[in-house]
């Protein structure tokens, strides 16, 4: 019996989110099916990389498992079910409106694509980052607020003087590092990021990524890497997701990705990238596989 | 800081230029109001209020222009704003004065109650756009697109002539006289609920709509999905998200619209009878009394610039973005 309940609890606690033949579907003339029939667990402290080319709904499958989605957007079947780090499982399309509320970015935050409009123009960010204490953490009294947001935005380095300071004052790069520190506010055990690196220069995303993976091995928590970015997947990502109009064609480590493709999407994605290395005028990686796709 | 200097250095200028423009267009109308006043009423007029309507007027022939300007200024700062032809010489300060509150009281309150109102639906019907709060809308707009005196004079013939519930026009009853009692308050309100009803129906279509557009708009921001992944409760993302950045447009509306307030209600105060400065404006023009005219057209600009002193600090206050953009 004891071992029985022992071996459960190994199985739950090794997956942090399984999801299961999701589908979403956009109610309009004539319905797009924009996620069909996705299966995917995510494994505690891992980073899965989703990618797939625009508009093949890796974003519409993340705000689907945190239910963001609005109508026309419809859940047609499937379900997504988180395993807590204490114990239980959370079905979250079983869940009601208050506790969908609750659940989110206290277990599951988001960063998200475009940091230039996800921050409210005209609230400072000290405030922004307080909602999130007064809704989750009502316990806090407001000098610890103040404080744990001022230590957050120590940690992602934009420093404890920049509380009052509005997101036009701050460039791109730190604005995404403030959605970073909100994501980070309640310390959740899942982080989705929708393409949080796409719009700043490589430098920059560079030491946001660089961040990202030390903040992870800090905290633990996984998280789910949306981008059309392959390469960039291939080296931060433990497992990668390729998606292609709605379905899952692969998932595999990163390693069997880049070396040992087998859907003929993946390795048509993989070679549209250029190679920096090899003879003059041959930048086109994996030429091989580019005349299978062309 | 910088940013208020600036604008307090441009609103002076308005002013300054409001004023002399003033000073200036008696003294380009034909004829002399002045002389003609005094013939019609020989040996009613003291020398020394003769010279002072003729400084006021420019037609002071021992003055240069700019010795006028120096004592029109002098008149003004020390508050006189010449005398009155069409009110028995009474000085125009006081006329205006004892028309002024009436207006300000009873428009004002109606502009305030209707943008607060249209608002607040607005922000309701964006919020759940789609469903059946958009019935507003049209509603609302039928109400705005209808002449006023015609809603006026149906709401006399409804509200005050079959049903008697309010008094007609006036802003209170025959034969009392404003005093601080509960009694004439009382008279007040009554006598004002009619217009000012009638004010806020016809004016609530406009912020309804105007907020409802907005609120459609930002929450499409994805600062707003942000607030509602944070799991905050829709009250709050409602208020401090979606609403608080679809007002912003919304309060340079109103703050328009209270420079209006005083200009801009002649057709209820007539349909009311209402002694307003639109009456007495509309009284002035008729009689020819052009200190009146003057003083009036001064307090009209005067309060559309007081106006938008007030839209400009609150934008600020509420949008830091147009304090950047300014300095």
């Amino acid at each position: 019996m004891t071992l029985d309940k022992n071996q459960e609890r190994i199985v739950t606690s090794d997956n942090l989110l399984t999801v299961s033949n999701f589908s979403v579907m956009y109610d309009v003339d004539p319905p797009v099916e924009a996620v069909r029939d996705v299966s995917l667990t995510l494994k505690r402290g891992e980073i899965l990389g989703l990618a797939g080319e625009s508009g093949c709904g890796k974003t519409t499958l993340a705000y689907g498992i945190q239910r963001l989605l609005k109508p026309p957007a419809v859940i047609t079947q499937g379900s997504a079910i988180f395993h807590d780090k204490a114990g239980e499982d959370i079905d979250l399309n079983s869940l009601d409106e208050k506790q969908m509320r609750a659940f989110r970015w206290n277990k599951a935050s988001m960063v998200f694509q475009g940091a230039m409009n996800a921050l409210n123009p005209v609230v400072n960010i000290g405030k922004q980052l307080g909602d999130v204490f007064t809704t989750h953490r009502p316990e806090l009294s407001r000098a610890e607020r103040h404080e744990e947001s001022a230590r957050l935005l120590e940690i992602v380095g934009v420093g404890r003087d920049r509380l009052r300071a509005f997101p036009h004052e701050l460039s791109g790069g730190m604005r995404q590092r403030v959605m970073i520190a909100m994501a980070l506010a309640l310390k959740p055990q899942l982080m989705i990021m929708d393409e949080p690196t796409t719009a700043l220069d490589v430098l920059v995303q560079r030491e946001i990524l660089q961040q990202i993976s030390d903040l992870r091995k800090e905290f633990g928590f996984s998280v789910i890497f949306i981008t059309h970015d392959l390469p960039l997947l291939l080296e931060i990502s433990d497992r990668i997701a390729v998606m292609r109009a709605g379905k899952v064609v692969e998932i595999n480590t990163a390693e069997q990705i880049y070396h040992h493709a087998e859907h003929e999407y993946t390795r048509k994605l993989l070679a549209s990238f250029p190679s920096l290395t090899g003879e003059r005028g041959d930048f086109v990686r994996g030429t091989s596989s580019v005349e299978t796709g062309a | 800081m910088r940013f208020f200097l600036r604008r307090t250095a441009f609103y002076l200028f308005t002013a300054w230029a409001a004023i002399t423009i003033n000073f200036f267009l008696p003294r380009f109308l034909k004829g002399d109001p002045v002389s003609a006043y005094i013939a019609k009423n020989q040996g009613l007029i003291s020398p020394d209020a003769a010279a002072a309507l003729r400084t006021l007027f420019g037609l002071d022939k021992n003055q240069s222009l700019l010795e006028q300007y120096i004592s029109y200024w002098k008149l003004l700062l020390s508050g006189d704003l010449g005398r009155s032809f069409s009110k028995g010489l009474a000085p125009v300060t006081d006329v205006i004065a004892s028309a002024l509150p009436w207006t300000i009281g009873l428009v004002g309150i109606a502009t305030i109650i209707s943008f607060v109102i249209g608002t607040t639906l607005g922000a309701y019907a964006g919020w759940r756009r789609g469903s059946k709060a958009d019935a507003l809308i049209p509603i609302t707009t039928f109400f705005s697109t209808v002449p006023y005196f015609w809603l006026g004079l149906i709401a006399i013939a409804f509200f005050a002539t079959t049903l008697g519930w309010f008094p007609a026009s006036h802003a209170y009853d025959k034969g009392a006289s404003p005093e601080l009692t509960w009694d004439f308050i009382g008279q007040v309100i009554n006598h004002g609920t009619l217009p000012a009803l009638t004010i806020v129906v016809s004016s609530l279509g406009g912020w309804v709509l105007g907020m409802r557009n907005m609120m459609v708009t930002v929450m499409d921001e994805d600062y707003v999905t942000v607030a509602q992944a944070k799991g905050l409760p829709p009250r709050k993302v409602l208020i401090n998200y979606a609403a608080r950045n679809a007002v912003l447009p919304q309060l340079s509306s109103f703050a328009l619209s209270l420079g209006f307030i005083v200009g801009g209600t002649l057709v209820m105060e007539l349909v009311f009878s209402y002694p307003g400065v639109g009456k007495l404006l509309l009284d002035a023009t008729n009689a020819k009394d052009y200190p009146l005219m003057q003083g009036l057209f001064l307090i009209i600009t005067l309060t559309i610039l007081v106006a938008n002193i007030l839209a400009d600090v609150a934008y600020a206050i509420l949008d830091p973005r147009t304090r950047q953009s300014e300095a």
